[in-house]
Formats: structure tokens, sequence, C-alpha cells
């Protein structure tokens, strides 16, 4: 259902840009707001995120994978705080729905979630947007799990 | 202070030249031609965009300029011809093959013309095309990374002036050569033999649909005249091209006399489908010709530089019922075809006419064959039999005409210093209105296209003079935008520019903004020295070679301490940008270095070499204001003597903070 209403709002935007022969108009419009979409899925909140025991493998290794390319220079795996908080124990402390939108929704978070907030003011970086996508933040959450010791 | 407004006003004068249809120059310019609501229609509010991009030539700067309209705020320079200190464009090891040449690299040029890609004649917002004047070449500019993608040089050419105007659906862009000269390939001859062994070369540039790659597909070996400007058809007249041309009196000296002998030029008209068609039937002949292709790829964030050997071309005497020449008076610069591809018309620079073709006209004329004699061969139509009509006491020096999509043409006038708006069918002057000073180029946004959007008009001045605060004798070069919505054109704004434009153009903001690229994609990072993480950084020595392969993340380096480097080595810097979020740029420097900065934007890999003159620990960081800990952005490398034993090491460190918290919780 999620998916179906994510692509009904990205419908608008295809739309646009297969404007054509359509694209001239006598005042041509500004939009602004295509700018402000990210192309993939910010600004989409993660309400319900379900585990399952034991993990899933394969998720695990993508979500190493992509922890190499766009996680590792900010977040150790240990309880080091380097730029961000290190991830030992992360799973513990926070839900997942908490760490799904840290990562793909963090604008929301640093606006609404007082948690985030909190971080904010201990790293005084934002928690960039790496262009990760939902399912991807879910494979990242299954690394995570394996990192805390879970099977 | 009255005798200093009087000296002001005695020299704008004398740049404006004294004649009776000039209109008074009103210093303050505050006279009739001001909006009342001026202030209100270039208002951008704080947070709102602009209507318009104004893609604007940057003249000796060899660059290009986005501007948004109506504000005329500057919101980026695109560097093209040149090397641009600011992002290391021109100087990184990826750009530098941008600007190779048959003659080596030659990081400056003078660019003149924009040409935005269309589909039939109509703006599709992919490419911005501008030619390099002195060293000839065209480049095309990407709309949606702002970046120079790919620049082709074209030979037998001395001076792209007529250039890089476009057809109907960006099939060709053009290169009509200033200079005409002798072929590269047996080119030590007299310069007096002009007549004889001098052509007035022009390229076809092929540009391929999907990907925009250039190449030469052929050229013509026109008789020795200059070619100033051009257009292509459209509509009716797509299959044409036509070009201005001047010192048809083939002089090659003083020609600042000697070619403003006659009474008219030509306007060259190309039927280039025609020139297609010979092409296959094999009447081309390939010749040797020396020339560089360089083109950028976004995958590996690198350019290439190939150097090509031959090109085609075809001789007009072995093609006839290709090339016809229209007398134009007198020396005409512009050559602007209305947006029904009707109308072409001519701007004598010395003529006191602006005369008008009708392309029907023409075609009747080649089929009656209605000849005024040939020029070198190729056939001369008669003035009249092409002539749709004159504009009569138009103004003085007329350069260039754009059109409002509403059957008015508007032409600038640099003599007399103004914009003279008028009715293309009836040939009437309907309105006229100053320009301080000196207008060159006009642009209407679409104004080159089958569909103008009309709205405004924007003046580029040669003259500047007064209109800003003074900044010793050099001056920005002043561009004035005119409301030209209502029957009388009315001036909102004055805005300075960057370089000397000559050409713009400009697109409605909704054609490019939704296309624009805000990150390249890590996993798509093709480069041979990309770090994809902090895991894959490292220091790798080949001989006196030395790579770092370093990544770059709010707000650190990795590695940020490395020793084991010697004087005698040549180090370089490849830096990844791990940052996935638009506009988190990093910067990186290092002291000494002999090139730039640069900057690399999320998921780049770009690469600074640095050839270190003196021994001991250099520091290095980042220039691009990342987050609050960007002062912190920081390293050391440590340079040893030749022969040196420290053994190769680097590291990003532990956090010594850390370390300490757990000293700390330890007691």
């Amino acid at each position: 259902m999620k998916k179906i209403i994510q692509m009904l709002t990205l419908l608008p935007f295809f739309l646009w840009s297969c404007g054509g022969a359509e694209q001239r108009a006598d005042t041509p419009k500004t939009d602004d707001s295509v700018l402000e979409k990210q192309e993939e899925v910010h600004g989409q909140e993660v309400k319900e995120l379900a585990l399952s025991t034991p993990l899933d493998q394969a998720m695990v290794k993508e979500g190493l994978a992509i922890y190499d390319l766009k996680c590792s220079a900010c977040h150790k795996l240990t309880d080091e705080k380097l730029v961000g908080p290190g991830w030992t124990g992360v799973t513990k402390r926070r839900k997942p729905t908490w760490i799904v939108n840290m990562i793909t929704n963090v604008d929301m978070m640093l606006a609404e979630d007082a948690e985030a907030q909190k971080m904010l003011e201990e790293c005084l970086v934002r928690m960039p947007n790496q262009n990760i996508t939902a399912t991807e933040a879910r494979s990242l959450i299954e690394y995570m799990r394996q990192n805390d010791g879970e099977k | 202070m009255k005798m200093k407004y009087l000296k002001i006003a005695a020299s704008a004068l004398a740049i404006i030249g004294m004649n009776a249809c000039k209109p008074s120059a009103d210093k303050t310019s505050s006279g009739s031609f001001l909006a009342g609501d001026a202030a209100e229609k270039v208002y951008v509010k704080p947070g709102t965009h602009d209507e318009f991009y104004n893609i604007v030539s940057g003249g000796f700067n060899g660059q290009l300029s986005v501007v948004g309209l109506p504000s005329g705020r500057t919101l980026k320079i695109i560097p093209v011809f040149s090397q641009f200190a600011e992002s290391g464009w021109g100087y990184s090891e990826e750009t530098k093959p941008m600007l190779n040449t048959s003659h080596g690299f030659v990081p400056w040029d003078d660019s003149h013309h924009v040409a935005l890609s269309t589909t039939k004649s109509e703006h599709d917002g992919r490419w911005a095309f501008i030619n390099g004047n002195n060293t000839p070449r065209i480049a095309r500019v990407s709309l949606s990374t702002f970046r120079t993608e790919e620049i082709i040089e074209i030979p037998n050419s001395g001076g792209n002036h007529s250039s890089p105007f476009i057809t109907a659906n960006t099939e060709y862009a053009v290169a009509g050569t200033r200079f005409s000269v002798p072929p590269d390939n047996n080119a030590d001859v007299p310069i007096s033999s002009f007549k004889q062994n001098f052509k007035g070369y022009i390229s076809f540039v092929s540009i391929d649909k999907a990907t925009g790659r250039m190449g030469i597909k052929f050229q013509l070996k026109t008789p020795g005249v200059s070619f100033d400007l051009a257009r292509a058809g459209k509509g009716k007249s797509a299959d044409w091209f036509f070009f201005s041309t001047y010192n048809t009196e083939q002089a090659n000296t003083l020609l600042e006399v000697n070619a403003s002998q006659k009474d008219k030029d030509f306007i060259l008209a190309v039927n280039w489908k025609k020139a297609e068609e010979y092409l296959a039937k094999g009447k081309g002949k390939k010749e040797a010709a020396k020339y560089a292709h360089n083109v950028y790829s976004e995958e590996t964030h690198s350019a290439t530089s190939t150097i090509l050997n031959e090109v085609m071309t075809l001789d007009p005497k072995e093609c006839p019922d290709m090339l016809y020449f229209m007398p134009c008076p007198k020396s005409p610069h512009g050559c602007d075809v209305d947006p029904t591809g009707q109308f072409i018309v001519g701007s004598g620079k010395l003529a006191a006419v602006i005369p008008v073709f009708s392309f029907d006209k023409m075609l009747k004329a080649i089929a009656n064959k209605t000849y005024d004699g040939n020029f070198d061969g190729i056939p001369v139509l008669k003035y009249d039999a092409v002539l749709h009509g004159e504009v009569k006491k138009p103004g003085l020096g007329p350069l260039h005409t754009e059109f409002d999509g509403q059957g008015n043409a508007i032409t600038s006038f640099f003599v007399s210093s103004e914009l003279v708006k008028w009715n293309i069918a009836k040939l009437e002057v309907i309105d006229r209105v100053p320009t301080f000073y000196s207008v060159g180029h006009l642009s209407i946004p679409g104004g080159p296209t089958a569909k103008p959007y009309g709205k405004y008009v924007v003046a580029y001045n040669k003259i500047t003079k007064d209109r800003y605060l003074p900044t010793g004798p050099e001056l920005a070069q002043s561009a004035q935008l005119y409301d030209i919505s209502g029957e009388k054109m009315k001036l909102l704004l004055d805005f300075p520019t960057v370089g000397e434009p000559h050409y713009a153009e400009s697109i409605p903001a909704s054609l490019i903004e939704k296309n624009t690229k805000k990150i390249f994609k890590l996993e798509e990072n093709k480069h041979p020295y990309v770090a994809k993480g902090e895991k894959e950084t490292k220091v790798v020595r080949k001989g006196n070679e030395v790579h770092i392969y370093m990544t770059a993340i709010r707000s650190h380096f990795s590695p940020d301490n490395i020793e084991g480097i010697k004087l005698g080595d040549v180090v370089y810097f490849h830096l990844t940008n791990l940052e996935q979020d638009w506009d988190v740029p990093h910067g990186f420097a290092v002291r000494g270095a002999l090139n730039a900065e640069i900057l690399v934007m999320p998921g780049e890999t770009s690469t600074l070499k640095w050839i270190p003159t003196k021994v001991g620990v250099t520091p290095m960081y980042c220039t691009d204001f990342c987050s609050a800990l960007h002062q912190e952005m920081q390293g050391y490398i440590r340079v040893s003597p030749a022969g040196s034993k420290v053994p190769l090491s680097w590291g990003t460190g532990k956090n010594p903070v850390s370390d300490a918290e757990k000293k700390v919780a330890k007691r």
C-alpha cells in the first residue's frame, strides 16, 4: 500500500518530466516543489517495521556493503563516538523505525524528534542524507542487529 | 559639480556618436524609458526563484555565466575554455585534458555565442553550446550538471566566430571561420596569395541525439571571405543555414578600409540537406587535419583528449545547387531568422537600412535562376528578387536582431545606442529605447527559437562608463533588462555581468531545474582511483609517484596523517567525497600547491597533483565550509629529504577525545 502511495505522489513528477510538446506555455511555470523533493525516498516517514529471527543473511551482507561505502567514515562498530555515535548497542537503545527514519528522513527527525535533536547537540554535525532507500536502510538494521550479537 | 556632469555627458556623447536619430542619453535613465513599476517587476522575493535562466557568454574570460531573470542575479560561472582556480577546473588531473588542443594546452579562449539545444526549433533544456573564437573550438555544456562535457577543436579555421548556431533539431552546430585561411596541411603560402590559396571553411559539427557527442561531419571549402554570424532556418527553411559575410573584397591587409569597399557583401545560404546528399554520394574528400576532441565522463569523473588526423571536406565546385549568395548591404553582422523561418534579417553594420530577405522569394529566384553573376563559381541571387523589403532609417550600426513571437523584431544599434522594435511584415519601426551605452548583442527569452516567450529583452552593452560605482580603469560590463510585454519597451533594471558578454539565451526555469543533478551516486563512481568508503583509503607508491586514495566526509579526511613522502616525489591526492546529500561539496588545499585547490562534489572523485618543494610537515585542509567542525577538517603530510628511510604510513588516527574519555571512565 505504502509503495502505491509513493508511486502516486511521484506520478505528477513523471508527467511533468515528459512534457515534450506541451512544454510551451504563454507564462512558463516555475515549480520549485519538484526541486525540494529528493529523488529517492526522503521525506517518507517509515512508521512500522517488522523484525524477524533468525537474521536474513542476504540483508546482513547488503547492510555491510552500505556501511563500508556510506557510514563507516562517521560511525564505528564499537561504542566509540567518531563524528556520530558508535553502533554497539544501537539496536537496543533505539526502535528500528527510529533508526530507519534517522537514515532516510533526517530532516523530519531533527525537526520533531527530541532524541534526534539531543544527538545533534552532542555531535554538532547533522546526520547527512546519504541517499539510502528505505529498503537499504532495512538491510542496515539487519547488519546492526548482527553487530549487536543477534543471530 | 556642474562641470563634472558636463564632462561625463560629453564623453558619453563622444562614445555614442553625434547624430540626429540618437535618442537623448539621459544619464539617470529615469526618463520615460523607465517603467514606473520597475522595482516590483524585477523583485524576486527572498526564497523564491527567478522565472528564467539566462545563459550568458563571458567573452574574453572564456566562460559562461548563469544569471536569473528578471532579478539579474548571477548564480554560477561555468568555466569552459578556461582554468578556474575556484573549483580546480582545468587544474585537476581529471579536467586538464578538456583544454587540450592540436597546439597543446590552451587554457583560455574568447567565447562568444551561446546556443541552447532545441527540438523542432524550440528549447529542450538539454545542452548549451558555445564557441571558442581564438583557438577554434566548440564546447557542449550540460544543463543538468552545469559543467562542460565536451570540447571539439575546429581545424582549417582562423577564428571560430560564426558559431556554434544550431539546426532545428540540434542535428548540427556550425563553425564558420572569421579569417579565411589556407588549408592546414598546406598553409605555408604568401599572405598576398589570399585569392588563390585562402578558403572560408564552414564546418558542420554533428551532435548525437542521445548523448550530445560531437564530431565534424564535413567542412565546406567556400571562397575566401570572412564569416561573421549565422542562423539555421526553421520550419520550411529548416534544411538551410544562413551565414553573414564580410570582406568579400578578399583583402588581407587594412581590412578597416579595404573590406568596406563594396556596397554589398553577402549572406550565404547553405542547403545542408543537399550537402548530406553529396556526402552520401561519395563527393566528400578526406583531408589531413589535426584537431583535438575532448570528452568528460560523468561516470569516471574524468576527461579524455583524442587527437584526430583527418576531416571530411566538400568542394562546392563539385556540388552544384548547394550554396547561393544573397547580396546584403553592407558588411552584415547579424543574420537572424524569424520564428516562422520565412524571413532572414541582415544587419549591415555600415548600412542605413535593415534588409529583410524572403525565404519563398529565395527559392523562387533559385528555381528561375535569377542570378546576378557568380562569386568564385557560386551563383549570386539578384538582391531585388530575394528581398522582402528594407526597414528605412532604423538607426545607426545595426548589429543583431531577436524576435518577440508577436510578429515583431527588436534590433540592437551600436552606434546610435538603442534598441529598435519593428514589425516584420510591415517593415515599420514601432518603438525605440536608448541603451546605456552602445548595445552589442541582445536577447529575448526564446528569441532565436520558433516560439519566443517574449516578455523581456536584455541588452548587453559594450560601454559602461558611469552606470555603476567606479572600479578603476576596468568596469563591469553593463546589461539592461527591458519589459517588452507592452507596445512600448520599458527599462526595468541595470545589472553588471562577468567578462564581456556577447550573445546570451534565456530559457524558462521550469525546463531546466527539474533535471538538475544534485549528487553523483557513489555506487556509480568508476574513477580509477576512487575510494568507496574509508576502508578503501590507502597510499600507494609507484617509483616516485605517490597515489593517495583519500576520502572526505563531514568533517574529516581519511587519511589525514601521511608520512614517507620524499622530496622529488610527485604526489596525487585522489579525493572522493563520500557525501550523498545535495550541496555538500568538500574542498581540498595543500600548502605550496602550484596549481589550485579542488572542490569535490558529493560522490565525485577529483585529483590534485602536488610536487613538494620543501622538506617538512605540510598542512592540508578543506576549503569549503562544510559543517560546524569544518575548521577541524585538516591534516598533515610529512615530506622527508630525497633518499630518506621514513616508511610510507598513513591513517586517520584514533579519536583522541574518545581515548581520553575512556581513560577517565576507567578511573
